[in-house]
């Protein structure tokens, strides 16, 4: 269990229990509620490499509705985002601008792969001569959703997941990522 | 028109020219040589009764890297908007030395498809006024939809050819033979691009 998940004890405890904060207050530390509002205010960058950036508009759209988990807000530029959703084939071509893309992403950033060929090259993984074959290859991925392409379901699972891992993180510490060979 | 009247017409005015001509196939076609495709071209563009407005495609092709001698091709596909007529032009080349003069000054249409037969067959057309690469990066090695045509290792220092072992790897980290990515933006092929021939003719003039 998490350390911001366990019941106060000692000191905090007893202030509890004698009422010393009133009725109103809720105490918690500092660190859970920063990575709390983080968590429920992911913006995602507005690309896609291939379908999957078609189900990934499904998702935002108004029957799926990934702002319901706020993470909606679409941002055209990597300088506002903090997560970018790899969302289709990228081909060694696209390697490249990915990589700068990521690059000009602001700390704290988070990468979903998507779908099997952003995972690993999906269909393309033997003969496929111009797809990179993962893109872990090339950037450090936080969740893959698996799926050709994924459902929508999937992805706000995957959007989810993310939003867990926020919340367990510490401000100064990131729980470690599949680190790219770069 | 028909296949065989617009083919005499082509014949009365290049006839060593033209190597074979086929009436009966499903889509009729002239094969030439390659070095007066752009006459040829024009002469099919600029007759009135002619009148072969519209390159629609322009295919390349590889018969087999088994000889060097016609083993490479390129299909024309021409259409006349006025008078509703088809005719194929083909051509064979040495994939050694798979070069011949563009159609772009002709059709408009060519530019892109010559480009795309360039990066994918490496057929060289001369006076083309920018001949790059047009799917593949620039700095790609080989062409890839040739027969032959060996995947390149590594490129930017990922691994590009499939690797038989890779699944018995649990981890990335795990395979000696991955490679490291470097980030570098493909180098542009020197002297291929018209911005790159402005250049150097601005610096030949100062």
């Amino acid at each position: 269990m998490p350390k911001w998940d366990q019941p106060f004890t000692g000191k905090e405890k007893k202030f509890i229990e004698e009422g010393v904060y009133g009725e109103n207050f809720v105490v918690t530390s500092v660190e859970r509620v920063l990575s709390w509002a983080r968590s429920n205010s992911l913006w995602p960058m507005t690309f896609g490499l291939a379908c999957c950036a078609i189900e990934m508009m499904a998702t935002a759209a108004a029957r799926y509705d990934l702002d319901r988990f706020g993470a909606g807000v679409m941002r055209p530029s990597p300088r506002q985002t903090d997560l970018m959703i790899v969302a289709g084939t990228v081909t060694m071509k696209m390697a490249d601008r990915i990589k700068r893309l990521y690059d000009q992403m602001p700390e704290p950033k988070y990468v979903l792969s998507m779908g099997s060929c952003a995972t690993s090259g999906g269909p393309y993984w033997k003969h496929g001569y111009s797809v990179l074959k993962g893109v872990d290859l090339i950037v450090p991925v936080d969740v893959y959703v698996t799926g050709c392409p994924p459902r929508p379901e999937a992805l706000i699972d995957g959007v989810l997941k993310i939003q867990e891992k926020i919340q367990k993180e510490s401000l100064f510490k990131r729980i470690g990522q599949e680190r790219a060979n770069v | 028109m028909t296949a065989e009247e617009i083919h005499a017409q082509v014949a009365a005015q290049f006839k060593e020219d033209i190597v074979e001509f086929n009436g009966e196939a499903l889509d009729p076609y002239i094969k030439i040589n390659p070095s007066p495709i752009f006459e040829i071209s024009q002469f099919l563009k600029t007759t009135p009764n002619l009148n072969f407005d519209a390159l629609m495609c322009l295919s390349g092709l590889d018969y087999g890297a088994d000889k060097e001698d016609d083993s490479l091709g390129l299909v024309y596909n021409l259409h006349s908007i006025k008078h509703n007529h088809k005719i194929t032009i083909r051509v064979d080349l040495n994939r050694k030395n798979a070069k011949l003069p563009s159609v772009e000054k002709i059709w408009r249409t060519a530019d892109w498809h010559e480009r795309e037969a360039y990066d994918l067959f490496g057929v060289i057309f001369e006076n083309h006024p920018d001949l790059r690469r047009i799917l593949c990066p620039d700095d790609w090695q080989g062409y890839p939809l040739r027969k032959d045509y060996v995947t390149q290792k590594y490129y930017h220092g990922v691994r590009v050819d499939y690797q038989e072992d890779w699944g018995q790897y649990k981890t990335l980290e795990d395979n000696p033979e991955r490679g490291n990515y470097v980030f570098q933006f493909e180098e542009k092929a020197p002297g291929l691009t018209s911005q790159d021939k402005k250049t150097a003719a601005e610096k030949g003039e100062s």
